[in-house]
């Protein structure tokens, strides 16, 4: 029987080694002893304490948990790590903020929203990356595709569930300072569609 | 402190920097969000300027945030107006024009002129408000810009932050055979038998050691008369070679090429060729 402190240390050292998000259950699997879920989030926790003035830190998404870099630090790793990744155009982001905050969304409920047509580059960007999937289809003629965010999407950006996205903002009846309070001109806030939420 | 300029004259502030949306371009690193009225633009700079453009929807919210219009009683008129003048210097420089800017363009048109069509009082009740799809479409299109923002600010793997990950030496993960003691036991016996097989190959390698010193012996003892059995050992060259060399004299008894005589126990032995000539 291992003593918390013993565990803590077997943790810390399945997640230096893990290659992606490492969940609660996985990190069960280690041990010889069934050990409750809840004893391993508060050694997670601890650990996360220990390491809060290392180079690394451990956070949890929607994958699991994963020790990361810190991003104060990206300035000088990205020096000695060329491959950076290019930044993504307004048409990409704009797409995956409709998967993201509308899914499951087809092409044209995309297009719709933009005004625009989707450039199949689009998608495959993003389906390349990993972060949009085609989760079925709709049962209308043609059969489009619905696309909807994956894990991974979640993962990269530190999210647990899609709960944690920034909420939609409130648009400004004009330009002002501050949006007007007056309940006919404010939308209210808006909810991503569905919850992905599981435990972790 | 940022100021845009408005068409009407007036000047707005707003905090920080300008708003991406309203980014015309930089000259001398300082932010332009209009353009100058009386300035000459090249085409290639105006399509450079289009391009900014996500499309028709882009192009109506920067024409509503620019005259600072409320998005939810949008002025018809002046907007399609403004909005056909951009549409119309696209063409004129012949830019290629996205069908879409069309489409929206008779849109705009239907939408004005539903407005301006005097309606009878019954229908004006039940009619919605022309605008509404466009303001609709407007504002979700709005949200979905800044929302892309908002997620291109959020840490990213990759670009903000790496991954952890410790090199784990693989090859060692090959699990390597168990070895029991048992399997020891085994090999060290399957060893000795092996090497009782080749000692019998060193015998008779042996043999022929023997047969050597047989013909040494033979040749020493050619010259004739006895010899001391000890003066045939040269115990400085090791037990082996005793061994050995006395094996070739028993040999060389049992072949009658020698003879071996002692007076009286516990006497030297003498050894000489059995059929020497030397008497």
């Amino acid at each position: 029987m291992l003593s918390p402190s013993e565990i803590k240390i077997v943790l810390e050292a399945a997640l230096l080694a893990a290659q992606e998000p490492l969940p609660i259950p996985e990190m069960r699997k280690m041990f010889d002893e069934e050990i409750d879920g809840d004893i391993l989030r508060r050694l997670l926790e601890e650990l996360r304490e220990d390491w809060k003035e290392r180079g690394a830190e451990l956070v949890v998404s929607a994958g699991g948990w994963r020790f990361r870099t810190r991003v104060s630090f990206q300035k000088y790793l990205e020096r000695i790590h060329p491959e950076k990744p290019p930044r993504y155009s307004r048409a990409v982001l704009e797409t995956l903020a409709i998967v993201a905050y509308r899914q499951p969304v087809t092409r044209g409920d995309i297009e719709e929203i933009r005004g625009v047509t989707v450039s199949t580059e689009v998608i495959k960007r993003l389906e390349e990356r990993g972060w949009i999937d085609v989760i079925g289809h709709k049962e209308v003629p043609g059969r489009p595709a619905l696309f909807a965010t994956t894990k991974a999407f979640l993962d990269d950006l530190g999210l647990r569930s899609l709960q944690e996205l920034p909420p939609l903002e409130e648009i400004a009846r004009t330009l002002e300072l501050t949006p007007t309070q007056t309940p006919a001109t404010q939308s209210a806030p808006d909810e991503p569609a569905t919850a992905q939420a599981s435990p972790v | 402190m940022r100021e845009a300029a408005q068409r009407d004259g007036t000047v707005s502030s707003t905090p920080g920097a300008v708003p991406a949306a309203m980014l015309l371009a930089k000259v001398h690193g300082e932010p332009f969000t209009d353009l100058p009225q009386d300035l000459y633009i090249p085409p290639d700079a105006l399509e450079v300027f289009f391009e900014t453009f996500e499309g028709p929807l882009d192009l109506l919210l920067y024409l509503i945030r620019k005259a600072n219009i409320d998005i939810l009683d949008i002025p018809m008129a002046r907007l399609t107006e403004q909005y056909m003048e951009y549409v119309e210097v696209m063409r004129t420089k012949n830019l290629e024009l996205a069908a879409e800017y069309l489409v929206m363009a008779a849109m705009l048109m239907e939408i004005k002129s539903r407005l301006l069509l005097p309606q009878p009082a019954a229908l004006r009740e039940d009619e919605h408000d022309p605008r509404a799809e466009l303001v609709r479409r407007l504002v979700e299109y709005e949200k979905m810009k800044l929302a892309g923002q908002k997620l291109d600010a959020l840490p990213q793997l990759g670009r903000d932050f790496l991954p952890v990950e410790i090199w784990a030496e693989q090859t060692l993960a090959h699990r390597l055979p168990q070895v029991d003691i048992v399997d020891l036991q085994e090999a060290w016996r399957s060893l000795l038998v092996r090497a009782k097989m080749t000692q019998h190959h060193r015998v008779s390698r042996e043999e022929l050691s023997v047969r050597a010193h047989m013909s040494l012996i033979l040749r020493r003892l050619r010259s004739g008369g006895f010899t001391e059995f000890g003066e045939l050992f040269d115990p400085t060259r090791g037990v082996p070679v005793l061994i050995v060399n006395f094996l070739a004299v028993l040999e060389l008894v049992r072949e009658n090429l020698l003879e071996v005589t002692q007076s009286e126990p516990y006497a030297p032995i003498y050894v000489k060729l059995a059929n020497a000539q030397s008497e």
